[in-house]
């Protein structure tokens, strides 16, 4: 464990903005009197490692490596918590959706049938939309677009291809984000009303800010409580807040994360105890 | 609880603007004010809920009643990201304030700005250093006034000088497009320099430096309308015109060329339009000139703004003309190319009268560019006395 009173997080670089923002947040909460530094990653699984090792104190997660953190400290006898979330981590949903014009017109249809996906680690656009349709009956060919792999769908590019590949007549239908959906035929990858929703799953939770049990609590805590008075009308961190995707921190919760559990076990992602399972997943 | 509004998006759907509508229906709602939504558009459970966690606002399933696909709680962003919000000043230039902050950037002036943003540095952000009330009014005059190169003078005018003479044209046009070089440059030096709050002056000023694109092209033009090769550039000219350019402050560099060079070269226009051997010539000439004395014009009641205000600016502006006259003392000034051309453009013919009367005209145009500089000298402030020992210290390259 870092000695000492600076809070120090992990976060994965996905993009080159994640420097920005977090040299941003850096200066803002300095500026607040915390003593803040950041680790990046190339990759969810190593951050997660290093959080259950005690190298960092926080990580910025993705859900599916919440599920991981959740399973490693189970195993080792820690505790991870859920401190924020973003406004945009709640309540997010999956679409899988086919090409308006093609004979398939209900889930049932996609049976025995090509099913485009994001990256083998994608939440949003791989394990949950798939054990979705496992849930409606549906056993499909999966096409899966490995784009980003250890970024656990954070990068798009694997959702975008999943998208092309059905534009192109390639697959029967493709899973991806509602918000992708709504960006990949606003920016064109997909003709505005080229395709159909065919099923949506429930809602469920992304991202969250996890902090393990061995980091000062106060110090957790007073991270958690100047992230959380962030204020969109502050022009200081509003840009942050904009890169970052979200207009307010709330508070972490778990209730959003079964569907998540449900798809790693049944997809064999992790073990219970948050070993790597998932065959041929080379972060 | 019940929502307090409801709209019904019909047909349409979120790629095709249904957010509009549905941002029109939550800006008549508080923050927290719910509004049902229904529509047709298959994709509408999709899109609408990403729609607004993208725009921070929250999403509750509907009751069973109805046919709402979605209740909207409004957030407070947009209420937040205006909060702090200030006016960039007035629209009307008539309430252009002393010192617009660097904050205001590129704005329009008179805009409502989201707090935050670059700091953009125009250093020359002050009212009384750049701004003119006039600037409106030459700017509208400017804009009205502009010509076409390539129609406004008769280019294909059948007219043939003699020999002597065509070269004579072809000197005094080599020297008219290296000025104007320098005039286009030293304004657009500054053009990027000036807070945009001030922007009929950088708006007059972007004018001025197309004028001198055109002056450029048909002083070209004329030049090589009968032939292939320009006149001589001597060492002296370019010399003084680079003092110029090398000039960095603003109020300076528009005495040194607004107010004595292109005074002065509104002079030799008003001379070459009317002893111009050929239509074209005297055209382009006559065109030039009306610009050239708006651009004199902007710089005199700019400085004489500044004047009324600055009791040390013709400190200042005596010291610029030293300066320059001292950094020109060992040049030749004026092209001696450029002198003997306008003689002849001046004499008509090579008789010795006419050489001689021709002569005379140039000196009476070099008596009428001094009396023109020790007027407008004498409108800065400058007693009379030391109005004609600062013109006489101008550089004998006119511009």
């Amino acid at each position: 464990m870092p000695a000492g009173t600076t809070l120090l997080m992990g976060a994965v670089a996905y993009d080159p903005k994640v420097v920005t923002i977090w040299e941003g947040f850096r200066g803002w909460l300095e500026h607040q009197g915390l003593a803040f530094d950041s680790i990046l990653y190339s990759n969810y699984e190593r951050q997660v490692a290093d959080l259950l090792a005690g190298r960092i104190h926080a990580a910025w997660n993705s859900p599916l490596a919440w599920i991981r953190a959740e399973r490693l400290a189970a195993a080792s006898g820690r505790q991870v918590r859920a401190l924020v979330m973003r406004d945009t981590d709640r309540d997010l949903t999956s679409v899988v959706v086919a090409r308006a014009d093609s004979p398939i017109s209900g889930v049932e249809d996609l049976c025995g049938k090509v099913v485009a996906t994001g990256a083998v680690d994608s939440p949003q656009a791989t394990l949950i939309p798939l054990s979705h349709l496992r849930a409606c009956g549906v056993e499909a060919i999966v096409r899966r677009f490995d784009v980003g792999v250890g970024l656990h769908g954070d990068h798009l590019g694997g959702e975008r291809d999943a998208a092309r590949a059905l534009a192109d007549g390639e697959v029967d239908a493709a899973c991806m984000l509602d918000a992708s959906h709504l960006l990949f035929t606003k920016e064109g990858t997909l003709t505005p009303g080229s395709t159909r929703v065919l099923t949506q799953t429930a809602p469920y939770d992304h991202c969250n800010m996890t902090v393990v049990d061995t980091a000062p609590r106060e110090l957790a805590e007073r991270f958690g409580s100047l992230l959380r008075s962030m204020s969109y009308a502050d022009p200081s961190v509003r840009r942050l807040l904009d890169l970052e995707g979200l207009k307010v921190w709330e508070g972490g919760r778990t209730t959003g994360y079964a569907a998540l559990a449900r798809a790693v076990d049944e997809a064999g992602f992790y073990d219970a105890e948050g070993r790597i399972t998932a065959e041929g997943y080379r972060p | 609880m019940k929502p307090v509004a409801s709209i019904n998006l019909e047909q349409l759907c979120f790629v095709e603007g249904a957010h509009l509508l549905v941002k029109r229906a939550l800006a008549g709602l508080p923050p927290g004010g719910r509004l049902a939504v229904s529509g047709s558009d298959p994709a509408l459970r999709a899109h609408l809920p990403a729609w607004c966690r993208s725009h921070g606002h929250r999403v509750e399933q509907p009751g069973p009643a109805g046919d709402a696909v979605a209740v909207i709680v409004r957030g407070s962003a947009d209420e937040d990201r205006w909060a702090g919000a200030e006016r960039a000043g007035l629209p009307d230039p008539a309430g252009v304030v002393r010192q617009p902050p660097p904050s205001w950037g590129l704005a329009a002036r008179g805009a409502l700005l989201e707090a935050g943003g670059p700091d953009a540095r125009f250093d020359l952000d002050e009212r009384d250093l750049v701004w003119a009330d006039i600037a409106p009014r030459l700017y509208a005059q400017a804009a009205a006034r502009q010509w076409d190169p390539a129609t406004a003078a008769g280019w294909d005018d059948d007219f043939t000088l003699p020999p002597e003479v065509e070269a004579a044209v072809v000197q005094v046009m080599t020297y008219l497009v290296e000025n104007e070089q320098a005039a286009l440059v030293v304004p657009a030096r500054f053009l990027g320099r000036i807070h945009p709050h001030f922007r009929e002056v950088a708006q007059l000023l972007a004018v001025q430096v197309a004028d001198e694109a055109r002056h450029m092209e048909v002083f070209a033009r004329r030049a090589l309308l009968r032939g292939t090769a320009l006149g001589t550039s001597s060492v002296g000219g370019r010399a003084s015109l680079y003092t110029l350019v090398a000039e960095s402050d603003f109020s300076l560099a528009s005495f040194l060329l607004s107010v004595l060079g292109e005074g002065s070269f509104v002079d030799l226009l008003s001379f070459l339009e009317r002893n111009a051997p050929d239509p074209v010539t005297q055209r382009i000439c006559w065109l030039a000139m009306q610009d050239e004395r708006r651009h004199v014009l902007f710089g005199m009641a700019h400085l004489e703004h500044q004047a009324a205000l600055d009791p040390g600016l013709r400190d200042r502006l005596r010291a610029a003309i030293e300066r320059r006259h001292d950094a020109l003392r060992d040049t030749a000034g004026l092209n001696e190319e450029v002198f003997d051309a306008l003689v002849v453009l001046a004499a008509g013919s090579w008789s010795p009268q006419a050489i001689a009367a021709g002569h005379r005209r140039v000196q009476n145009l070099q008596q009428a560019m001094d009396e023109g500089r020790q007027r407008r000298l004498a409108r800065l402030g400058f007693p009379p006395g030391e109005a004609a020992a600062l013109s006489a210290l101008h550089t004998r390259n006119f511009m």
